[in-house]
């Protein structure tokens, strides 16, 4: 007995240290990745400024100090001021905090809700994948944008509903995508081989369809978070998403817009921030599926 | 034998649509029984020696259309039978070794945790640690030397011959009544092949429980099976014991014993088998038991 449990606890080192070895070797590929290494850099940029946003601001991001309206950029305000005299550094520091909850909600709840539908329509087939992909060709239709603006205009502006609208039209392309794989292992020998055990459908699911489609989703979601954040930063802009005075970035270039001519770093700043954060998550979904994709490797 | 048999199939016909709407039949009216014996099927590919055995274990395509007057394992009609009393049949009472162990093991699994999944199906009281044990007992059953490390691998990590004995170790941890073993051996060398057979002919006689060994090897299986069903185009053109090989009557039959070669045989080619069209429509042979 001693032996075999030596003999366990041995294996499971040695593949501990495989597992190590293998992220290691990630990690180095990873470094190779140029453009991934800066994505990484700008989301955790972004990571840190959220997290650390109350001890990088110089200002508080709610006071207004109305002789400092509309301040050009310099030391006193390093990203100049808004309309209200508010520092517009600090605010893009708590915004981000903002911009992080409502992309890390959204997926944290569209991906799963995806993965479920599309893996029980493309496991189990018949009426059950007829009625979900139809619901799917329906939220497709509509640009999305539209959609989530339909939603919010319903449900009242706010965060929280803008989150909502955004999960509610984000969810199709995971569904679709589960379901392509959901298609092509149903019927696989291995799929085939659970089932002779005696599994039911949704245990199969559970533990065989879904981890399988875990990987493309999680690409997905990386991709896919910048075309979130620029809904969100869109309805922020036309007043359904984050309210004043919540520094959302949408809501900062809206307000800003009044003032682009004369005074300009009003709505640039904010913009100049999507740009990047977007740029980054793209980037660094770019370089995922480079590196996760074992067709892609050999280039990556 | 006096027993009822263990699996009874009359007349089954296995079709799939085509494109132009018509069906094309891959199984034309197959009838055997099956007791507790060890039974070979074998024949060409496309012989539809796999589609009538899946058809039993009920794990084919949706899109295939399965027909029978008769379709039965012990006391269960499985054509009437609801999914979730076939699915409670599956595993504990008939278990099915897959052809291929690189499709027939998830490869993103440890080997180990998949005999364990197929073990808590079964039983989902068992304890974790009880089923982990139960399943190195299985593993160390089917002579695989280091049970504690194999079940820590993946399945690419492990050879065909071992995927092969961890797909046996799988379907026996059930101890089902009877066993489809659907060319168990094809992938691998002589030496494995035999060692594999032994495995599964013990764990069968120890537990008495039925075989269905498919194959294309006439000769394994007349050597290791006690009766062989032999299959041509969907039908069963002929059924020996295996003793009575020679005793064969239908041409495809011997044409198939006149190809193979023997150590001290003439040193003349071996005949090409011939095929008639006429088999395929011929009368299909009715399994005498």
């Amino acid at each position: 007995m001693t032996i075999s449990l030596n003999l366990r606890s041995e294996s499971r080192r040695a593949l501990r240290a495989a597992r190590l070895e293998e992220f290691k070797r990630f990690a180095r590929r990873f470094r190779r990745n140029g453009p991934g290494m800066v994505g990484l850099s700008i989301i955790l940029l972004l990571l840190l400024c959220a997290a650390f946003a109350p001890l990088l601001a110089t200002h508080d991001p709610y006071m207004p100090s109305l002789q400092d309206r509309l301040s050009a950029p310099g030391v006193e305000f390093w990203l100049g001021a808004d309309e209200l005299g508010r520092d517009i550094y600090s605010r893009i520091l708590y915004g981000s905090r903002l911009t992080l909850i409502i992309v890390l909600q959204v997926v944290a709840i569209a991906a799963p809700i995806g993965l479920i539908i599309g893996a029980a329509s493309g496991t189990c087939g018949g009426l059950l994948d007829k009625v979900f992909m139809r619901v799917t060709d329906v939220f497709l239709a509509v640009p999305k944008l539209l959609l989530a603006l339909a939603f919010v205009a319903a449900l009242g502006p706010g965060i929280f509903n803008a989150i909502l609208a955004i999960t509610l039209t984000a969810w199709p392309p995971y569904a679709r995508m589960a379901r392509a794989e959901a298609l092509a292992l149903r019927n696989a020998d291995y799929v085939n081989a659970v089932r002779l055990a005696g599994a039911s459908e949704p245990y199969i699911i559970a533990y065989h369809i879904i981890p399988m489609c875990l990987s493309s989703v999680i690409v997905r979601m990386t991709l896919d978070m910048a075309g979130i954040i620029l809904i969100a930063t869109g309805l922020g802009f036309i007043g359904l998403g984050a309210q004043p005075p919540l520094p959302e970035w949408g809501a900062m270039i809206s307000t800003g817009r009044k003032f682009i001519f004369d005074q300009w770093w009003v709505a640039t700043m904010p913009g100049i921030a999507i740009f990047l954060v977007c740029l980054g998550f793209n980037l660094l979904g770019d370089a995922m599926r480079d590196l996760l994709d074992p067709h892609l490797r050999q280039r990556a | 034998m006096s027993e009822t048999p263990l699996v009874q199939v009359e007349n089954l016909r296995i079709s799939f649509p085509r494109e132009d709407g018509t069906q094309h039949e891959a199984v034309a009216g197959v009838t055997f029984s099956a007791g507790r014996e060890k039974l070979g099927i074998v024949g060409e590919s496309g012989s539809g020696k796999s589609l009538s055995t899946r058809a039993l274990m009920g794990v084919l395509p949706d899109y295939a259309h399965v027909s029978a007057d008769r379709l039965q394992f012990r006391d269960t009609d499985l054509l009437t039978a609801s999914p979730a009393e076939k699915r409670r049949l599956r595993g504990g009472r008939m278990g099915m070794i897959l052809q291929d162990p690189k499709f027939s093991l998830n490869p993103v699994q440890r080997v180990g945790w998949q005999i364990v999944e197929a073990i808590r199906i079964g039983n989902p009281s068992i304890g974790r640690l009880a089923a982990r044990n139960k399943a190195v007992d299985m593993l160390e059953a089917v002579h695989i030397r280091n049970p504690q490390q194999v079940f820590d691998l993946y399945p690419h990590q492990v050879s065909g011959g071992m995927g092969q004995r961890v797909m046996i170790a799988m379907m026996m941890a059930r101890e089902p009544d009877i066993l489809v073993a659907d060319e168990p051996t094809s992938a691998l060398d002589v030496t494995v092949r035999n060692q594999v057979l032994s495995i599964m002919e013990e764990m069968v006689t120890r537990r008495n429980a039925g075989l269905i060994l498919i194959s294309h090897d006439l000769k394994l299986i007349s050597s290791f099976c006690d009766r062989v069903l032999v299959m041509y185009r969907g039908r069963i053109v002929e059924s020996l014991t295996s003793g009575d090989l020679h005793k064969a009557q239908h041409p495809y039959t011997r044409g198939l014993i006149a190809c193979l070669p023997s150590i001290d045989g003439p040193l003349d080619p071996l005949p090409v088998l011939k095929r008639e069209e006429s088999w395929a429509a011929s009368e299909t042979h009715h399994d005498p038991r």
